[in-house]
């Protein structure tokens, strides 16, 4: 049951006829956990909490960095050396303290991933790194977990949501990470403050209609963004039947650690 | 010879002998190595990059890695 405090925190939410008391109530039930406290996760963690989703895990083992703040907007500069799990935490609860906040201060890694996932319903990639994004793709698949994919680059970013089985995934459309170093990482080759802002927002959004149970998600397209241009399109995807965790004949049938592929996005600068 | 490539209509000089790795090259497209080619709907497998002719009318999108997130 909703109380009078929440039902005028939550007011525009419940008088649009999609979400209602009830659809707040889903929120409230909802559990999402976001992978990577950056630049995706800053806005996802702020626009869940403020929205009232109930259980919201933060996996994260990095401190607040100084060349953070130019984008990851739930770091403050007092917050610099702060490990960052622990900085989102307090800004969301600053925002929502009816929100349960779950920190992880750890890598991901086939080690702890299946375990992590499975008190969700909902999972965000925010990391920076491909073996992190294709570890987060074949655990949500193999444990049937739907999840949002984004990732940016300079000026450009992109995104997909992926239900496992039903719907293209990452090895889908890239069936395997490219090799250590070959595709720079925003450290190396930068990225404008605002992008992550914008591609976090649409994962989150994705989160709160999943948990809502309305609209249509971005399934089976992907969409890329470009703020040069400022245009955003979207590719029409479909499940390929080679792929090597949803295809046809599966070659991954468990979670492993793609350690060709490591980087580090954040890396502090020289 | 008039394909789609990313949403834009783009004509291009006759070639017959032009396949998809060719086509890589010939528009100097970034990450070659790695890019993902959806042809025609389809994510194509990198091993038909060099057997697959393009033709007219084909569409054409590139898919980039896209690594960043903090
Ligand atoms: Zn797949």
């Amino acid at each position: 049951m909703l109380t009078d405090e929440q039902i005028e925190r939550y007011s525009r939410h419940i008088i649009l006829k999609e979400v209602g008391g009830k659809g707040q109530q889903k929120l409230f039930d909802g559990r999402v956990l976001i992978i990577g406290a950056g630049g995706l996760g800053a806005p996802i963690a702020l626009y869940l909490a403020a929205a009232g989703v109930g259980t919201i895990g933060i996996a994260d083992a990095d401190d607040v960095d100084l060349s953070n703040l130019q984008r990851q907007v739930i770091h403050f500069t007092p917050d610099v050396g702060k490990p960052k799990v622990e900085s989102a935490r307090e800004k969301m609860q600053a925002i929502n303290p009816d929100v349960k906040v779950i920190t992880y201060k750890e890598w991901i890694s086939a080690a702890n991933i299946s375990r992590i996932i499975a008190d969700y319903d909902f999972i965000i990639d925010g990391t920076d790194n491909f073996a992190a994004k294709f570890l987060i793709n074949d655990a949500c698949v193999l444990a049937g977990k739907p999840y949002s994919h984004g990732g940016i680059l300079q000026f450009d970013g992109q995104t997909i949501t992926v239900k496992p089985k039903e719907s293209a995934c990452y090895r889908c459309i890239f069936p395997e990470p490219p090799p250590k170093d070959a595709i720079p990482s925003c450290s190396q080759a930068g990225v404008i403050g605002v992008l992550p802002g914008i591609i976090g927002t649409l994962q989150a959004t994705e989160a709160i209609k999943y948990l809502l149970g309305i609209g249509d998600p971005l399934t089976n397209r992907l969409l890329t963004y470009s703020a040069l241009r400022m245009k955003f399109r979207e590719i029409p995807l479909k499940r390929n039947h080679s792929c090597p965790v949803c295809g046809d004949n599966p070659t991954i049938t468990e979670v492993v650690d793609e350690l060709d592929a490591l980087t580090v996005c954040d890396l502090k600068g020289p | 010879m008039n394909i789609t490539v990313n949403g834009k209509a783009t004509t291009l000089p006759e070639n017959p002998s032009r396949t998809i790795d060719s086509l890589l090259e010939e528009l100097d497209v970034s990450q070659r190595l790695y890019v993902t080619v959806e042809f025609n709907g389809d994510v194509l497998d990198r091993d038909a990059f060099t057997g697959t002719p393009v033709k007219e009318g084909d569409v054409i999108e590139f898919l980039y890695f896209m690594g960043g997130g903090h």
